[in-house]
């Protein structure tokens, strides 16, 4: 496997009227091309404005870290994305090497254009094909995400799709310009158990057939045990424990990570009792000092805690976590 | 839990009009048919399907809510005993104080302009249950209390809250009046895991603590499997399997029974691939298919699934299931 990007230290803050607000804190993490990442966390942990910020895809008052580097490796050399000024330079980036598929298909389709224009409209933004063309792949697209009888679904409008078809038309639309990178922010959320699965075999299929790289956004990690190869989890704005999906899921390592799967409910006991993280997610605007997770932890060992914050300590062969408990001076002493 | 019913839904039908031809009859929506269920008395009982199921219009129907067609709803508490098809105006304002409603998304079902106290006060004004200002107080601190809101949470307005306090918040409003029957529809399926088992935990408590019978409307099985005493699986407006939890979870009996609990994500990396996959999606209520509703996506349909559709029949204790198949099915197990 190829190296696609490589993010360092991003850190991303908002000029907001209530003050500067930390979105995401030095977050590094990097992705081969044909692996899936998933990235968990809760709401308000800035999962999904890391995502954008591989982009820029970011409002006006964001202002990204004088350290944040963000590299991805095209066939043409590394673009260092931070350096894209204008919309005319991201050109390359957004929607070209690196497409976005949202939680909400609904909301992402425009109401008034038939799907088929909006598809052939980013393939003439982005490809040199000619209208015929861009329609002749648009509804290969849609073939091969299972829309049946596509040519007749191509000049249809979003409202008179189904939610797991617009779904589906969606990631046809996001995977016609073949992009290196798809980001896929909460793809199955809004859908029913029985259409997630579906959803996720296709997308299963699909990188295996284009080899591109994913990052799966989610809150639901059994969503992720089944699609990621290694995973990431976020809580308000740092990455606090990455490693492969088995070893994360079976060991988790970081306080947080064993929180949330103690509070996820399961078939396999169902008279197990539900085991909530007490407290709430702190408010971005009075992020705790030390360890961001020190508010709710159950495994405080000490005021090193709220005043020094973790670095990464590997658990295991591509496995660590940033939490004091894997210092290896805590446990000598 | 005892075993007399609180409330029945008798061969109950919710229909709804649709624009009319000029000729031929009218048509109709059949939203809920013909579905019969038993909530006992300070159980908690769940509705489980996907999306177009009926199962809101179901909770809906017995809170009167919604338009009852044919059949009947019988609610019996001991004190009062209606049917609530045709309830009259001062009976149905009494019914309303005995039976609340708890709304999925806490962000939409709190007034930003009203304080937490009034939000949770204004049923109690609005039925005229208290005399006195003083006595409203009481009443609202005596369930702040109990929803684990205090004095100071009472001041503020829903925007200083995160999505568990609102929840408890919206909580404290369905519970003011002293009902006997409370609808939860999708009542965490707004918040995050480790914010979710906490509100699960509430919900449990105050059932025990006040003895109430809960109907809890939901699409996350695994959920309705740690809370529920008792489920009901709902398929396009008809009942296809109802059990006690334990039951429907060991022996589930309907092929869409199976499908659904199949299709949740497991959290083991490695059962990928293992679920059994259902194809197509819900058929739309307007345009149902013949016989059995469920036979266009059904793995193990037949000619006469195609033409007759099938009624509950006894599977077990309290067990009943509507397939045609399923003794065949289970011995083939």
């Amino acid at each position: 496997m190829s190296r696609l990007i490589d993010v360092e230290n991003l850190t991303l803050q908002f000029d907001t009227d209530e003050g500067r607000i930390t979105a995401v804190d030095d977050v590094s993490f990097s992705l081969e091309a044909g692996e899936v990442m998933g990235l968990v966390g809760e709401s308000g942990s800035g999962k999904s404005v890391t995502a954008k910020s591989l982009m820029k895809l970011n409002p006006r008052n964001a202002v990204y870290g004088p350290d944040t580097k963000i590299t991805l490796h095209l066939d043409d050399g590394p673009v260092d994305v931070m350096s894209l000024q204008n919309n005319a330079e991201m050109k390359i980036v957004r929607g070209g090497a690196i497409s976005l598929i949202f939680q909400e298909p609904m909301a992402s389709f425009a109401p008034a254009i038939s799907i088929g224009d909006q598809m052939v409209e980013q393939l003439m933004i982005h490809t040199s094909f000619s209208k015929a063309q861009a329609k002749e792949l648009s509804i290969e697209m849609l073939d091969r995400v299972g829309i049946s009888d596509p040519s007749t679904r191509f000049g249809q409008y979003a409202f008179e799709l189904s939610g797991g078809m617009r779904q589906r038309a969606m990631i046809a639309m996001a995977l016609s310009t073949k992009p290196k990178l798809l980001i896929a922010d909460e793809p199955t959320t809004a859908l029913d158990v029985t259409i997630q699965a579906q959803v996720i075999d296709l997308m299963k299929d699909l990188v295996s057939e284009f080899g591109m790289g994913i990052i799966f956004i989610t809150h639901d990690l059994g969503v992720i045990a089944q699609t990621a190869d290694k995973v990431a989890v976020m809580y308000l704005g740092r990455l606090v424990e990455q490693g492969t999906v088995r070893d994360v899921i079976r060991r988790p390592a970081h306080p947080y990570t064993r929180g949330l799967i103690a509070a996820l409910p399961t078939l396999d006991d169902i008279d197990a009792p539900l085991t909530p993280i007490p407290g709430d997610i702190p408010s971005p605007l009075e992020r705790p000092p030390g360890c961001v997770y020190n508010t709710r932890c159950q495994e405080v060992i000490g005021p090193r805690c709220s005043t020094e914050i973790p670095a990464f300590y590997p658990v295991d062969t591509d496995h660590a976590a940033a939490c004091h408990l894997h210092d290896p001076q805590e446990s000598t002493s | 839990m005892s075993d007399t019913p609180l409330i029945t839904a008798q061969n109950l039908s919710v229909h709804y009009p649709l624009r009319a031809g000029i000729i031929g009859p009218k048509p109709y929506v059949a939203a809920v048919e013909n579905v019969t269920i038993e909530v006992a008395a300070g159980s908690f009982f769940g509705l489980v399907g996907e999306s177009g199921s009926g199962k809101t219009t179901l909770g809906r129907a017995m809170l009167r809510a919604a338009p009852i067609t044919k059949g009947d709803v019988l609610f019996d508490d001991g004190e009062v005993s209606y049917a609530l098809k045709n309830l009259g105006k001062a009976e149905l304002k009494d019914y309303r104080k005995r039976a609340q409603l708890i709304f999925q998304d806490p962000y939409a079902a709190l007034s930003p302009r009203m304080t937490v106290r009034d939000i949770i006060a204004e049923p109690l004004e609005v039925m005229g249950l208290t005399k006195s200002r003083a006595e409203t107080d009481e009443r609202v601190r005596e369930i702040a209390d109990k929803c684990r809101l205090n004095v100071e949470h009472l001041r503020r307005f829903p925007h200083a809250f995160s999505g568990g306090q609102r929840q408890r918040i919206s909580i404290a409003r369905a519970l003011v009046s002293g009902p006997k029957f409370i609808v939860a529809d999708e009542s965490v399926a707004a918040l995050d895991v480790s914010i979710q088992a906490d509100v699960l935990n509430l919900l449990k408590a105050i059932q025990e603590d006040m003895g109430l019978t809960f109907l809890f409307i939901s699409h996350d099985l695994s959920v309705v499997a740690h809370v529920c005493d008792h489920v009901a699986v709902m398929y396009l407006g008809r009942l296809v399997e109802t059990a006690p939890t334990r039951t429907l979870f060991s022996t589930p009996r309907h092929p869409y029974t199976k499908a659904l609990l199949s299709a949740i994500p497991s959290l083991d990396p490695d059962d990928r691939g293992k679920a059994q996959k259902l194809v197509g999606e819900i058929p739309s209520p307007t345009n149902p298919p013949p016989g059995c509703k469920f036979q266009t996506r059904c793995p193990a349909a037949i000619d006469k699934c195609r033409k007759i559709e099938p009624v509950l029949e006894s599977a077990g204790p309290e067990h009943h299931v509507a397939c045609h198949r399923w003794k065949e099915l289970s011995i083939a197990e």
